[in-house]
């Protein structure tokens, strides 16, 4: 990155030399992508090498982390910073940032512990990169955890493993007794004079527990629901004492960029959106597959180039889920010009997420998809706040009547207006993800949805608002009122008449 | 508790006030005594730290509030009320209905406004566009699986969701889906609060009231999403004597009163302030009545007493108003009472006491738990002009001077008073069991074990206090080990900075009582410094009867000499907890009282006296407090006010009082104390006093040997304790349910369940 602008600024003098050209020359275009392999931080995402310390070390692990630690908090989190680094958990928020609020002035004065939680409760379908990191590169969370805990001061690490993961957390494990038995980890770890421990906490399996405070909770023994905030877990967090969750690939790759340096980190992807990624592409291509890759990586580029393409070619791809369930779907128009990274997506409407790419080609029924997601997000809301619990439930019963077709076409509109007064208006971040899909279904694929109830109707006659059939009516002799809709013909109707009873 | 600066509520300054009062009271008379040690201005008496004030705007009005507050009561300050389910300012914050959303500027979203301390220079908005359209959206929420049965809900007309549907609801649902609405099984709670679960909107107040309050643990949801149930884990009643304060805090009707269930409506009921009488706390409560008929009681808040809680008795005693009353007088004929006029019933005690032939200390006067402050006095008024000082209490021992003396208040009061309950850091609890002698002033000490490093000792029987306690002994001997200083406790009350000493009312009654009282005195005179200063005074009595502190306060114990008099003419003013056998079988009884409970079943004349819902009179609680009772009904039958009964009596037998109405009456109320008529506060007594009080119990009891018998706890059904509560139906299912545990209610057949509208 430094060096491209130091080369286009001489290009730019020798330009301004030749002629009265007032229009700048665009920068020159950078291609993203084609990381190379020396480049790799997860050497082992694949499981071909041995996982236990001894590969790990040979990968490069371990290596001189004494020297890190002893750099001391400020100078791991300015790397951090200059790494532009952002979390890698789905939000995207600059994590030297948010590390650096563990050490606020005078943080020495405050006695309570202090925690670092890895939230490896990787529940977002469609996700499974931290996965691989735990069954293949233990070591590296493990190193990660010490690097970051030293950067934020912290007295011990947890890591929150879904419960799913049985053979990951035994991976984890393994690395954590390795790592103790090296001397890595516990008293006086790597000789650098930092106490610090690891715990292995495993979860349940509930999706809500890899929210935050939900986590927190969860390993306090409580009920995973997510808590208020303020006060922030750098305040109050785990067992009331400053903590802060950071995803696994977020702590992961710490100790790689500390030792290479913030500017080779820097250097990969657009500006604001650096680094590398690990991308899990499932769904409808030829080779699904996790990959590390460069970030701002086009996504058609991505797809080709690991994936084997979309099945059936690009042009049978109907649309893409770039982020893990949560975000919104694109239509192959938009999958064709976005880059993957925070910013591109975001102004495509949709998000980055976690990098789960999901594709999707025109053999699949995306309004079933997206009513699969509804009931996904109605199944996991933990019912504390209204919004989530009522409107969850809601939308999934909208959702699964409209992949059918039975509603009105005036109900995408109410669909669209309950998901907006689900937004926002939440504790935690799952109102606003349930919210989302549907969001991005209405937003491309409304066509598709209309033609659905038009169709429906004209097969079945009206319909009343709810579903039920304007022919279902046990007694047609009884006025219908006006608010069921079911008097409300709309185009492509077939008039049915009512039964009447005393024909 | 959070009190808001700028709105100068009516509260606030009022309590200031009392508090400057009552500081003042303190100082000038330790001064007065000569101590003159650490003068106190009356600046300093406001003990509170001043937090620093933040400043805000709210729809565009500045307000100042403390730091710390909550955004919801900022902007009540500012005259901008906030709508709200789950958020309660005696409960933790929940944040879970999001139906106080308000936009803040610089904030993308709508913030919950109670889940969000106040900013200083935040800009609020409570009245935007945004808003309203963020209110009326959780609206439609919570409307959607709410069921439309508003016409049979015991909450209409009180309901919180209706209120706020009128503003926030739309006229016409968009739900229509034929999945249908959310079904839910009801829970059984138990015979007081009555479950429609369907209407649950899962603000969570009951669970936090439960677990934080009551100490009910086991309330908490189950489940998750929309399937997220409130409930005990197992089938299970909510066995609390605090259970029935879920049904005020439910905003909806899914909690609600079980024995009120399709009584009334709220707008058909008067409303009237009184005061409780089932035990010596004196909480605040509403009446509310329909005719004659009590249909309900309801708290009142008080910060100083019940904060806004009350016991189940004292919520749901009121049916024992309508069954065995005395509604008109009796006069015993042969083995059975005959009904008679007033004229004759009167006409019988006076002849009654002639034939006796009683005099001077053979008169004697017993008071029970429901003798209010002026039959009280007029009764001790007409027995002294007979010539006779033989005035006892019902209860064990009532006959004699009881062992803590009667001379200085501080020797029978809470004299930490119930808010103190918050202050103190190490409390002994002597031959107590608040949580059945007090159980709303037990809350406190719950609250204060949660949230601080509160720590408790127990001397007595081991029960369920709802928080932990050190338990000490059983008996005399642990006290006289704790006033020696062995043992860990007695190290961790000597360090404590507001120690504090909880001995029952029934140490009164024990054998070992004198030596209990005797070696405490001695205890907190050497350990005055801390235990009586002017700002605190760690020696508190624990009544459990609501008329025994005003009994005390005027005096109405027997001289030693009527002590030991054999009475032959016995007037029992409400006193129903009588040993029959202490009564000799020769002496002629008058029974005075509402209810036909046991005094009345001794008595040869039977005077109808009225409940405490149906007259206007004075209550003394257990902190020396007066407070002031008001009548919500008319009395039944030919019953009369009490004071009024003995006042015709005092024209019969030729010795007439005084004073003839009840502003007279209380004229010589004032004349036998002050107190008595001032009402509201609890006047603390200056330390010198409170200590020279106490000294002679240290030396003027003679030494005797303890009988190393241990302490009973004095109650042992909570919901039966007084002539109103036996005579209560949901009481007497309480008792089934709760204390003899049987099976009860919902899980049982349909009979069971019937008798609980009973």
């Amino acid at each position: 990155m430094l060096r491209a602008s130091r080369a286009s600024s001489s290009a730019h003098r020798a330009a301004a030399r030749r002629c009265f050209a007032t229009v700048q020359d665009a920068p020159p275009v950078k291609r993203y992508g084609g990381l190379r392999d020396q480049d790799r931080i997860f050497t082992n995402a694949y499981c071909r090498h041995d996982h236990g310390i001894k590969g790990a070390k040979s990968r490069g692990d371990w290596h001189r982390t004494k020297d890190i630690l002893l750099k001391g908090d400020s100078w791991i989190i300015q790397t951090i910073k200059d790494s532009g680094l952002r979390g890698r958990g789905g939000a995207g928020f600059p994590s030297g940032l948010k590390w650096s609020f563990m050490n606020k002035p005078n943080w020495q004065a405050d006695k309570r512990p202090r925690y670092l939680v890895v939230n490896a409760d990787e529940g977002e379908p469609g996700t499974c990169k931290d996965r691989e990191i735990m069954r293949g590169d233990p070591h590296k969370l493990i190193e990660g955890c010490l690097v970051a805990g030293r950067g934020m001061n912290a007295t011990a690490a947890y890591i929150y493993i879904r419960g799913e993961f049985y053979l990951e957390a035994q991976r984890v494990e393994q690395a954590i007794a390795e790592a103790y038995a090296s001397g890595f980890l516990g008293k006086n770890a790597c000789g650098s004079g930092f106490d610090f421990d690891v715990y292995v906490h495993r979860g349940a399996g509930a999706y809500i527990c890899g929210e935050e405070t939900a986590l927190i909770e969860s390993i306090e023994g409580k009920q995973g629901k997510p808590r208020l905030k303020p006060p922030f877990p750098a305040d109050v967090g785990l067992f009331g004492c400053p903590s802060t969750v950071a995803n696994v690939e977020t702590v992961a790759v710490a100790p790689t960029i500390c030792r290479r340096g913030a500017p080779w980190f820097a250097g990969f992807g657009r500006e604001r959106n650096q680094g590398t990624k690990l991308f899990c592409i499932s769904g409808h291509v030829n080779n699904p597959c996790v990959v590390e890759e460069e970030m701002s990586i086009p996504l058609k580029d991505l797809i080709e180039k690991h994936c084997g393409g979309v099945i059936g070619g690009w042009d049978n791809l109907l649309g893409i889920i770039p982020g893990g369930s949560s975000v919104p779907v694109l239509p192959i128009k938009q999958c064709g010009e976005v880059l993957m990274d925070y910013d591109s997506l975001k102004d495509a409407q949709s998000g980055l997420g976690t990098g789960a790419v999901i594709v999707m080609n025109k053999s699949t029924d995306i309004v079933a998809a997206i009513a699969r997601f509804a009931k996904f997000y109605k199944h996991e809301s933990c019912g504390q706040c209204t919004p989530c619990r009522e409107g969850t439930t809601w939308m999934m019963n909208m959702m699964n009547r409209l992949t059918e077709g039975r509603g009105h076409l005036r109900e995408i509109d109410m669909l669209l207006e309950i998901t907006k007064q689900i937004e926002g208006r939440t504790i935690c971040a799952l109102g606003d993800a349930a919210a989302w899909p549907i969001q991005g279904l209405m937003r491309h694929f409304r066509p598709e949805v209309e033609r659905r109830v038009t169709e429906f109707r004209s097969l079945n006659g009206p319909v009343m608002f709810g579903g039920k059939l304007l022919s279902e009516v046990e007694d047609a002799t009884l006025a219908l009122p006006d608010n069921l809709g079911g008097n409300l013909v709309e185009g492509g109707d077939r008039l049915v008449e009512a039964p009447n009873p005393h024909a | 508790m959070l009190r808001i600066v700028s709105t100068t509520g009516v509260s606030v300054p009022v309590k200031t006030c009392t508090q400057r009062v009552a500081h003042g009271v303190a100082t000038t008379s330790s001064s007065r005594l000569g101590s003159g040690r650490n003068k106190r201005t009356f600046s300093s008496s406001v003990a509170r730290k001043a937090a620093p004030d933040v400043t805000l705007t709210v729809d565009g009005k500045e307000v100042t509030v403390p730091a710390g507050t909550a955004l919801i009561q900022a902007c009540e300050a500012a005259g901008s009320p906030i709508p709200r389910f789950c958020y309660h300012d005696r409960l933790a914050i929940a944040g879970n209905c999001r139906m106080c959303l308000v936009e803040v500027a610089r904030s993308p979203k709508p913030v919950a406004s109670c889940a969000m301390p106040a900013m200083p220079g935040a800009v609020v908005l409570t009245n935007s566009p945004l808003v309203h359209e963020a209110r009326e959206g959780v609206m439609e929420f919570l409307l959607a699986n709410h069921p439309l049965d508003c016409p049979i809900c015991d909450q209409g007309g009180e309901c919180d969701l209706q209120d706020q549907s009128m503003r926030y609801g739309s006229d016409r649902t968009r739900f229509h889906e034929i999945a249908g609405k959310r079904a839910v099984e009801n829970k059984d709670l138990g015979p007081l609060v009555k479950t429609v679960m369907n209407r649950c909107i899962q603000c969570t107040r009951c669970v936090r009231f439960a677990n934080e309050v009551a100490g009910v643990e086991e309330l908490g949801t189950t489940g998750r999403g929309n399937d997220m149930q409130i409930g005990m884990y197992v089938e299970k009643v909510m066995d609390s004597e605090l259970s029935g304060n879920v049904v005020d805090l439910c905003p909806v009707g899914a909690l609600t009163s079980k024995p009120y269930a399709f009584h009334a409506r709220p707008w058909e009921l008067k409303n009237t302030e009184s005061v409780d009488v089932m035990d010596a706390v004196g909480s605040n409560i509403r009446i509310d009545s329909r005719g004659t008929v009590v249909m309900r009681v309801q708290p009142r808040t008080n910060d100083d007493v019940n904060e806004e809680w009350i016991s189940d008795k004292t919520r749901y005693a009121y049916d024992g108003l309508r069954f065995q009353r005395l509604d008109t007088p009796l006069i015993k004929s042969g083995d059975r009472f005959e009904p008679a006029t007033w004229q004759a019933a009167l006409e019988a005690v006076t002849q009654g006491l002639i034939n006796s032939g009683a005099e001077g200390n053979q008169i004697k006067a017993i008071a029970g738990q429901l003798a209010d402050t002026e039959s009280l006095v007029a009764l001790k008024d007409l027995v002294n002009s007979l010539g006779s000082d033989n005035l006892a209490l019902d209860n064990a021992k009532g006959d004699a001077i009881p062992f803590h003396g009667v001379d200085v208040r501080a020797n029978y009061l809470f004299n930490s008073t119930i808010p103190g309950l918050d202050e103190a850091d190490v409390i002994l609890l002597v031959g107590t069991n608040p949580r059945h002698e007090a159980a709303v002033a037990n809350s406190r000490i719950r609250r204060s074990w949660i949230h601080t490093g509160l720590e408790v000792g127990l001397i007595g029987e081991k029960v369920d206090t709802a928080y932990g306690y050190e338990h000490l002994g059983d008996g005399a001997q642990a006290v006289l080990d704790f006033v020696a200083g062995k043992g860990p406790f007695a190290e961790k009350f000597k360090n404590a900075k507001k120690p504090m000493i909880i001995v029952g009312s029934a140490m009164a009654e024990h054998a070992d009582g004198g030596a209990v009282f005797k070696a405490l005195s001695k205890y907190v005179q050497a350990n005055k410094s801390k235990l009586v200063t002017p700002e605190w005074n760690g020696f508190n009595v624990l009544q459990r009867a609501a008329s025994h502190a005003a009994a005390y306060d005027i005096g109405f114990v027997p001289s030693a000499k009527a002590a030991s008099t054999k009475p032959k003419f016995v007037y029992l003013l409400n006193a129903d907890e009588v040993d029959p056998a202490s009564l000799p079988q020769d002496a002629f009884v008058v029974y005075q009282g509402h209810h036909g409970d046991l005094g009345a079943q001794l008595a040869d004349v039977v005077l109808p006296g009225v409940a405490f819902t149906e007259k206007s009179s004075t209550w003394v609680n257990t902190e020396g407090r007066t407070q002031l009772g008001r009548g919500a009904v008319s009395a039944p039958g030919a019953s009369r006010e009490d004071w009024k009964i003995i006042r015709a009596i005092s024209e019969f037998v030729g010795t007439p009082l005084a004073y003839d109405d009840t502003i007279s009456l209380r004229d010589r109320m004032w004349e036998i104390s002050p107190t008595l008529v001032r009402y509201g506060v609890a006047e603390p007594t200056s330390p010198d006093v409170a200590l020279a009080g106490l000294a002679p119990l240290g030396t003027k009891t003679k030494d005797v040997a303890i009988s190393g018998a241990a302490f009973k706890k004095p109650i042992s059904n909570f919901y039966q304790t007084d002539p109103i509560s036996r005579a209560s139906v949901t009481m007497a299912q309480c008792t089934r349910s709760f204390v003899k545990g049987e099976d009860y209610g919902l899980s049982g057949s349909d009979k069971a369940s019937h008798a609980t509208f009973a």
